[in-house]
């Protein structure tokens, strides 16, 4: 397999960090080589940041940021019009996107030809599921949904382990439903 | 918790460097947080407060207090260490000189960083070039594995008898010190083993035996001890094999003054510091495949300077670019490329030799990049002449 290379785009506080090291933390659990870094800029709630995961069998030495992603990973839908999402994505590439639209309206909107789309929505799946606009989680599942580098139980383990002390067992659940209900309702076109 | 198939753990460079602090145990820590070495301070003062260490924490008001409280530690006799960045460096720089002057084995894990001015949170060489002639060893890492051990090895260099050496670590700032990697770790009672029990040779403590450190020393003797301190210095690159080997069979990696790939029939090569050297690797990959000779070579110790062994890898190479993440000001390029060319002066080989200067405040550098720069070196070869000697990559002109 070669390297999987993924731009998390999310806006301070939105939790795409988090989701970038979730999927890495997964991955290095069955035995891949990994990397999982934000962009640091001026740190700020609510301003756009992006960052990357790198996921390979063979052990990763670049340590570049990462220009041409597999997969990017919209996590702020208003950052569709604020940021070049697609910048650097291939002709195989995979755009995934939290909206209530649908992929043929992500499409017109980015202008996007390539590749996959796919959009849910994430932040209605967090409000139900934590109660809480934090749709990070939600993506996570979605990215499973279309690369099967880790499984979703392998990504539940990590979450498990991570939250449970610091958020209790009711919010831990939410989260694992989140990332379930993203992986079954992401629409693909 | 999850079932654990692998056994790295996901840790940051930086987070990595508190392990390894943890492990060792230092009987003083004294430190002041800047980004980006802050994550260390946290995580260590983490496991002073849950009592998983038993340091003495100094918790400073500013770098030059936290030098002047681990000199006064490790005259005393302690087992010290701190750690710093950047501005934290040259704030602590009158106490840095005095540490090693007073040979004094402080431990010292630095977070490369750009120097102000202008203002700039990320990784440049700027701050530790800048103390290349303060009388530290510097060891420069690649990667968060490489960090955490080189900060365990760093402890034996510094201690041993015949060094007596503050010793840095750098890694480079946010690019290894924030990047979560799977890191492998060792074990608890391997590395106190490995590192033992300090003890001091002339501690200020020791009543029965009394001595004086940092007294007033003239036109009589400074020249001497400054000769002594040079002389350790060189003493270091014989010394430091043997660590190495003791490294090795403790803990199974292979260190040496120097880290080479696909150097050995390279007609081109590239001499690079710390995570850059990881990115050039790949680019060595792709050129190898085209049927360019390309190699790589990567200094991890850059004081002492290692020459011989920099000098035997370059043997076969025809034409060499010399990266530097900071600029020296001399106009005659960066600091590795001025050392770099004064050990091929009175050596046997003459290959075409080049400075790129790059990635200052952290401007990231590409495999596109450095691709471009073996393609330099290619056109040099064939022209018997570099282009320019000293090149500003991925700067605006």
């Amino acid at each position: 397999m070669a390297m999987v290379e993924v731009c998390w785009h999310g806006r301070g506080g939105q939790g795409a960090k988090t989701a970038s090291q979730f999927l890495g933390e997964a991955a290095l659990d069955i035995g891949k080589y990994i990397q999982a870094f934000p962009e640091y800029g001026p740190e700020r709630a609510g301003a756009p940041m992006k960052a990357f995961t790198r996921i390979s069998d063979e052990p990763i030495y670049v340590h570049s940021s990462v220009k041409n992603p597999d997969v990017v990973i919209i996590i702020d839908p208003t950052l569709l019009g604020a940021v070049n999402v697609t910048e650097g994505l291939g002709d195989d590439g995979i755009l995934l996107v939290n909206t209530d639209k649908s992929p043929a309206d992500i499409r017109k909107e980015t202008d996007f030809k390539h590749g996959k789309v796919g959009t849910v929505d994430a932040t209605k799946i967090a409000l139900e599921t934590l109660k809480i606009p934090m749709p990070n989680m939600p993506m996570l599942g979605a990215f499973l949904k279309v690369n099967s580098i880790v499984s979703i139980d392998e990504v539940s383990d990590i979450v498990k382990a991570k939250f449970i002390k610091k958020l209790g067992e009711e919010k831990t659940k939410a989260n694992i439903e989140g990332i379930k209900r993203a992986y079954a309702e992401l629409k693909i076109g | 918790m999850a079932q654990t198939k692998s056994k790295k753990i996901p840790l940051t460079g930086d987070q990595a460097v508190a392990t390894a602090m943890k492990q060792i145990g230092p009987d003083v820590v004294a430190a002041y947080p800047i980004t980006p070495q802050t994550e260390i301070v946290m995580y260590f003062s983490n496991y002073v407060a849950n009592g998983q260490v038993s340091t003495e924490m100094i918790p400073v008001e500013s770098e030059h207090s936290a030098m002047s409280a681990c000199v006064g530690a490790s005259a005393a006799g302690a087992r010290t260490m701190t750690a710093t960045s950047a501005n934290g460096l040259a704030l602590m720089w009158e106490i840095v000189y005095i540490a090693a002057s007073l040979r004094l084995p402080i431990v010292m894990p630095v977070v490369n960083r750009a120097l102000s001015g202008p203002i700039n949170i990320h990784c440049d060489h700027s701050d530790t070039m800048g103390a290349r002639d303060s009388g530290w060893i510097q060891i420069y890492c690649e990667s968060g594995q490489e960090v955490y051990e080189n900060t365990i090895l760093a402890v034996r260099i510094a201690e041993h008898k015949d060094i007596l050496l503050p010793v840095m670590i750098c890694q480079d700032g946010f690019i290894t010190s924030h990047a979560v990697e799977g890191v492998q770790l060792f074990e608890d009672k391997l590395v106190k083993e490995f590192v033992g029990e300090y003890k001091a040779a002339h501690p200020l403590l020791d009543v029965e035996n009394p001595v004086t450190y940092g007294p007033l020393d003239l036109q009589d003797y400074y020249f001497e001890h400054k000769r002594q301190q040079s002389e350790s210095m060189k003493g270091a690159l014989k010394i430091m094999p043997e660590l190495f080997k003791e490294f090795e069979k403790t803990f199974g990696t292979k260190y040496d003054f120097i880290d080479t790939y696909k150097l050995e029939d390279a007609d081109i090569a590239l001499i690079a510091l710390s995570s850059t050297a990881g990115t050039a690797r790949g680019v060595v990959d792709v050129l190898r495949k085209e049927g360019v000779k390309a190699g790589l070579l990567r200094p991890r110790v850059f004081r002492p300077f290692p020459r011989e062994k920099i000098l035997a890898a370059l043997k076969n190479v025809k034409a060499l670019a010399v990266f530097d993440r900071a600029e020296s000001f001399s106009a005659e390029g960066g600091p590795l490329y001025t050392e770099i060319k004064a050990a091929l002066y009175d050596s046997d080989i003459k290959p075409l030799v080049t400075n790129y200067i790059y990635g200052l405040g952290g401007r990231d550098i590409f495999p596109d990049d450095i691709k471009k720069v073996y393609s330099d070196l290619g056109a040099a070869l064939k022209n018997k002449k570099v282009s320019n000697p000293i090149n500003y990559l991925g700067s605006r002109e």
